[in-house]
């Protein structure tokens, strides 16, 4: 399905960068403090936002952070390096499998450790499902705030379970995965998980069919998204926004490209890249990205190459890298998540750091969303895609 | 039947209910007939545990396992509790879905507090339970029934689906159990019974109170005889 071209109905609304300045500057009369969340129906989880209200216009949003600190980076310090192992999951909650092999990477990175060629694959294959089941998750949660009570919820939702089906039967668990290990993967898909995959792949494509037909042409979805929202390439850039949030302001960077990290280079993709920068690009891409993840997929199932799933010389119990430091990043499904690790030879990195695709790419919250209304903010917030286990770590 | 003592103010009955006169199979054998006879305390108790609504509230992981329990392949309106209310005072089960850290505490025994009775509490997932993996964490409560009474654990990190809704129906068999009156009626029965439990104060170092005495005492230490 081609996107169509909504840029015409944008021409007459103004930016809305501009009235804030004047708003900020200006205004001297009673302002509201709204305080929304923790506890908040739309906030994916536990975050808050301060919110001042001129009229029912937003004039300053104050984000708080912190209800949902776990110590990620401490405890990290404290258990071996396959220990950190089953934390990664934990981070971003939707997309463990990313998680597991942006960590996975670093550690290897650290140690030198190669990957066999299957195991690459593979790493390929649950990415890409990992980015099915987040964006298709991440549409449903944001015609959620939307108002859409419901119904596309429903239709991720019965998606998602099929694909945590197949990372049950793979890696024993649906959302803790745990299943990356440095050298390879922990098992060896079987021809009939591969086979699952398969169908799943060939079918997605009707799904996404069904989905933007009730969506992408919606007129209410294009009244309450288009123009709300808007971020600009320069200040997405100069905030260290990455992932579809950074794509969806026309910036062509896409890790997958540019590091070109795994066996990406070996397949034929294409990056998806929106011109407003407003909520329903952000939506747009999230839809195509899913499109060329089938794509991924389908080439990646093809060429799936036979041989080892873990590289025989790795070692995972007594496992101490050398002293130095690493950083390992992929393109996840929210953005650029990278973990930084400082070993000095003992069997616990010394320094644990992680890089929050949706921490920082919710920096730029206030700036989006000055001069729209709260119900606007809400559905702004939506498509940051925030994972507040990760904004919090 | 009941009798309100004027010092105290508890509830009494001054009459001894006779024992009942119609037995189980002959109250089956009526059922199959079309008549059905029942007691006060069942209807209310059976009304009540098939429409429990739960708090529109996730906090972390297990959240996400508790929406997917209420979309379409598990349905949580098969038990009656599809119906999510955003607001506390119109909730009558809290689902602490995930970790509660020392920040998120008071907010969730403020919660709590605003929820109108009579109102349960579901501790789903290990970080409610006990802290789970974050335990040894600077900022995690170990275990949110050291401040709110929890009616049911669910282990697991998270629970599946099918766990949350097997929780729930045992949650259900506990209300169907609850007497209307006398000494084993439930909390929101008896005005002995604080409903509220205090909120605490996030300290310099700790939650302060770091727990509420009247729901949670600490377990006794395990001493090794060796």
């Amino acid at each position: 399905m081609s996107v169509p071209d909504f840029s015409a109905l944008n021409a007459e609304r103004a930016t809305p960068g501009a009235r804030v300045r004047e708003v900020h500057d200006s205004f001297h009369g009673d302002l509201l403090e709204v305080s929304m969340g923790p506890h908040h129906p739309s906030t994916h989880g536990v975050f808050r936002m301060i919110v001042t209200l001129d009229g029912e216009t937003i004039v300053k949003l104050k984000p708080v952070f912190g209800y949902l600190h776990r110590n990620h980076e401490k405890l990290g310090e404290t258990v071996t390096y396959l220990g950190s192992m089953p934390y990664t999951d934990r981070l971003d909650y939707l997309s463990s499998m990313t998680n597991n092999w942006a960590y996975a990477l670093a550690v290897e990175k650290l140690a030198g450790q190669a990957v066999p060629e299957r195991a690459e694959y593979v790493r390929v294959i649950l990415a890409e499902l990992t980015r099915l089941l987040n964006h298709t998750c991440l549409v449903g949660f944001l015609m959620q705030d939307c108002g859409c009570s419901g119904t596309p919820l429903m239709y991720a939702f019965r998606e998602r379970e099929y694909i945590l089906d197949l990372f049950e039967s793979l890696s024993g668990s649906r959302m803790m995965c745990n299943y990356q290990r440095f050298g390879g993967c922990r098992v060896d898909p079987s021809a009939d998980w591969l086979a699952g995959a398969q169908k799943l792949t060939d079918r997605y494509g009707t799904f996404l069919d069904e989905f933007e037909t009730l969506l992408t042409g919606n007129e209410i979805i294009m009244a309450r998204t288009q123009g709300v929202g808007k971020l600009s390439p320069e200040l997405a850039i100069n905030a260290g926004v990455t992932g579809p949030m950074l794509r969806a302001t026309g910036v062509n960077y896409d890790l997958r490209k540019v590091d070109a990290y795994g066996v990406y280079p070996r397949f034929d993709f294409r990056v998806p890249l929106g011109d407003h920068g407003d909520v329903y690009d952000r939506y747009m891409i999230r839809v195509l990205e899913m499109r060329e993840s089938i794509k991924i997929l389908q080439q990646a199932l093809a060429g799936l190459p036979a041989g080892p799933i873990m590289d025989p010389k790795a070692k995972l119990r007594s496992f101490r890298p050398k002293a130095g430091e690493a950083y390992g990043r992929i393109e996840g499904p929210k953005g650029e998540i990278g973990f930084y690790l400082l070993s000095d030879g003992s069997p616990n990195p010394y320094r644990y750091r992680i890089r929050p695709p949706s921490f920082i790419n919710l920096t730029v919250l206030e700036d989006m969303c000055l001069g729209h209304t709260v119900a606007d903010a809400v559905i702004i917030l939506g498509s940051v895609d925030i994972v507040l286990g990760e904004v919090d770590r | 039947m009941f009798k309100r003592d004027p010092e105290d103010g508890t509830l009494s009955q001054d009459v001894t209910p006779p024992p009942p006169s119609v037995t189980e199979t002959e109250r089956d054998e009526l059922r199959r007939q079309g008549i059905l006879l029942t007691t006060l305390q069942e209807l209310y108790t059976w009304g009540n545990s098939h429409s429990v609504w739960p708090l529109n509230f996730g906090l972390a992981c297990c959240a996400i396992e508790m929406i997917a329990a209420s979309m379409a392949k598990f349905d949580i309106a098969r038990f009656g509790s599809e119906v999510f209310r955003p607001s506390p005072r119109q909730a009558d089960l809290l689902i602490v879905s995930g970790t509660v850290t020392k920040k998120m505490a008071p907010q969730v025994i403020r919660l709590w507090n605003q929820m109108p009775e009579p109102k349960y509490c579901i501790a789903m997932g290990a970080c409610a339970i006990s802290g789970g993996p974050f335990k040894q964490g600077y900022n995690v409560l170990k275990g949110i029934d050291r401040f709110i009474p929890v009616d049911i654990y669910i282990p697991g990190c998270p629970p599946r689906p099918e766990a949350l809704l097997h929780g729930l129906v045992q949650l259900q068999k506990k209300i169907q159990g609850f007497k209307l009156t006398g000494p084993d009626a439930p909390r929101h029965f008896r005005d002995d019974q604080p409903c509220n439990c205090p909120v605490p104060e996030f300290g310099e170092h700790d939650l302060e109170p770091p727990a509420n005495p009247a729901v949670w005492t600490a377990p006794p230490a395990i001493v090794r005889k060796d």
